[in-house]
């Protein structure tokens, strides 16, 4: 029986993995139209290095990430704070309202934005992407730094407070270190959250400001070269990598 | 706050301390979500996008779409099938497979092989279907291992079975994670002591198994639905010609058709289908979410 269940999940991991594993393999064949049997090449990675338009694509997506996070992480921790420490009426609809961010489909939620930047004159582009982007990102981390806060001990901060300690200092001297792993794991799982955005983003670029993603939906559907498959590769091992180092953070379950 | 330090000159008053960590986040959210959703569904009364001069008046007639085009209803069909579909793998597979992790992995090997399987949904889900390309297409990657066996092609790149095969890789994670953690909480003693009193292995699974596991399958149920029917590029790049969804009927009128009314009150048709279903499940949804945190 024991042997059965693992046969099944290896094949729950061949389904899952070979699709990622063929795509990055055709990245190193020769062919440009993946034609098969496979000759190894790393063409495709140098003709990479000369494309324009995918590097500055995956430039711009890693910017957009690394605004996202400092910012989501921030508004996100402040709030995280106040709602899991602080008692006050209103507070379950407060958490509620971090549901719809992640809960409605992107391309509603897309959609809704497109509407409301262009009435409004907000517009397209990175600045449209920023706000679109911290506000996916912000309900993971106020979930991710709410569940941290369960594990520092509120009354530490109380003691310090009836020794004498302000309420700031006692939060920078006590709650804010023992807090430091969970902010950091929030702030790269809202790392992830934008560089992996595809749906919010194609509807928010510019023709000016287009994020790897999108630029790579657009190859999809226009025609493309192993390029696409060499730039993916580097995007799946970049964001795998992110997910692995925040699950060292915060590994679900493991003892604190 | 049972104890309070002694009050200094600077200390703010509770209210406000709450209030100031809390706006930040919640204006972002409204401006960036709350307000576009409010926004979009006034559009959806417009006759026609309010671009240049020409006045706009309100009008019903985008709430009429599935009785004026009738290929409308025909979609929303398609996409109810490929919801409920990819729901349904993805739930047998998924609750098989947490079964696995829970009865046949332990320690340190089970928590590998969860990150090994939670990994992919972390990475970019265009991405992923982009790769099925790879595999799925004639010559692909399927047909050189058919052809170690047979003639033709056995590819189904643009077809209903590739976007269902697409989307269950997508949302296969998250079913075997709700399902595990519903699992996991089920006590060894409870199925001992059913097999100790003559129970087979199907009433083990039909008397104790699937309903513990109920509120992770239903959680886990809705929260592969929902998206799947807001889906457009995995019917697009998987689908093709044939994967016309309501969700890529929605991107052309925001794209190619320029008609965001009637792009903004299909969207929100769907938004008050996804709403209703979480109204249905919020109750398991909640103990779901309880049990995760």
């Amino acid at each position: 029986m024991t042997r059965l269940g693992l046969v099944f999940l290896g094949m729950v991991l061949l389904f899952l993995y070979t699709p990622i594993l063929v795509l990055m393999a055709m990245g190193f064949n020769a062919s440009p139209l993946y034609e098969l049997p496979f000759e190894f090449s790393t063409r495709w990675y140098s003709d990479l290095m000369g494309n324009e338009s995918l590097l500055t694509a995956g430039f711009n997506s890693i910017v957009l990430a690394l605004i996202t996070s400092v910012l989501a992480t921030a508004i996100g921790t402040l709030a995280a704070l106040a709602l899991s420490r602080r008692h006050f009426r209103g507070r379950s609809l407060l958490q509620l309202l971090l549901l719809p961010p992640i809960a409605i489909p992107w391309l509603i939620t897309g959609t809704a934005m497109l509407i409301f930047f262009f009435w409004t004159g907000i517009g397209r582009g990175m600045h449209a992407l920023v706000i679109g982007h911290v506000a996916l990102a912000v309900p993971y981390v106020v979930l991710v730094v709410g569940t941290g806060l369960q594990t520092v001990r509120a009354d530490l901060e109380e003691a310090a407070m009836s020794l004498g300690s302000t309420p700031i200092h006692a939060f920078f001297a006590i709650t804010l270190p023992l807090l430091f792993p969970s902010i950091l794991g929030a702030a790269l799982f809202a790392f992830a959250v934008s560089l992996d955005q595809f749906v919010v983003s194609y509807f928010l670029s510019s023709p000016g400001y287009v994020t790897l993603p999108v630029q790579i939906y657009s190859a999809i559907r226009k025609g493309f070269t192993p390029e696409i498959n060499a730039i993916s590769t580097l995007l799946l091992l970049g964001s795998m990598t992110v997910i692995l180092i925040f699950a060292r953070f915060a590994r679900p379950g493991a003892p604190k | 706050m049972a104890l309070r330090g002694p009050v200094g000159p600077r200390r703010l008053p509770d209210w406000m301390a709450t209030t100031a960590l809390l706006l930040p986040a919640y204006a972002w959210l409204t401006l960036a979500v709350f307000l576009p959703l409010l926004t979009m569904f006034v559009f959806s009364f417009l006759n026609k996008t309010p671009m240049g001069q020409a006045p706009v008046e309100f009008t019903l007639r985008h709430y009429r779409a599935f009785i004026d085009q009738p290929y409308l209803l025909g979609v929303a069909w398609n996409t109810l099938m490929m919801g409920v579909w990819t729901t349904l793998i993805c739930a047998v597979l998924g609750f098989l497979a947490a079964l696995a992790l829970v009865r046949c992995s332990f320690g340190r090997s089970r928590e590998m092989l969860l990150v090994l399987i939670l990994l992919p949904f972390w990475t970019n889900g265009l991405v992923r279907v982009f790769s099925w390309t790879m595999v799925l297409r004639e010559n692909g990657f399927l047909d050189s291992l058919w052809h170690l066996v047979g003639d033709g092609s056995v590819g189904f790149l643009y077809s209903r079975p590739a976007i269902i095969l697409g989307l269950v890789h997508g949302y296969l994670p998250y079913m075997i994670l709700t399902c595990y953690i519903a699992l996991v909480t089920i006590d060894d003693a409870v199925i001992e002591a059913a097999q100790s009193l003559g129970a087979r292995w199907w009433t083990v699974l039909g008397s104790i198994l699937i309903p513990l596991a109920l509120p992770g399958l239903i959680s886990g149920a809705v929260l592969t639905f929902v998206p799947v029917i807001g889906s457009f590029m995995e019917p697009r790049i998987l689908g093709g010609p044939v994967g016309m969804t309501l969700g890529t009927v929605i991107e052309d009128q925001f794209t190619q058709a320029f008609n965001w009314p009637l792009g903004a009150s299909l969207s929100f048709t769907l938004l008050a289908v996804v709403l209703a279903i979480f109204a249905t499940f919020s109750g398991v949804l909640r103990r779901g979410t309880a049990g995760a945190s």
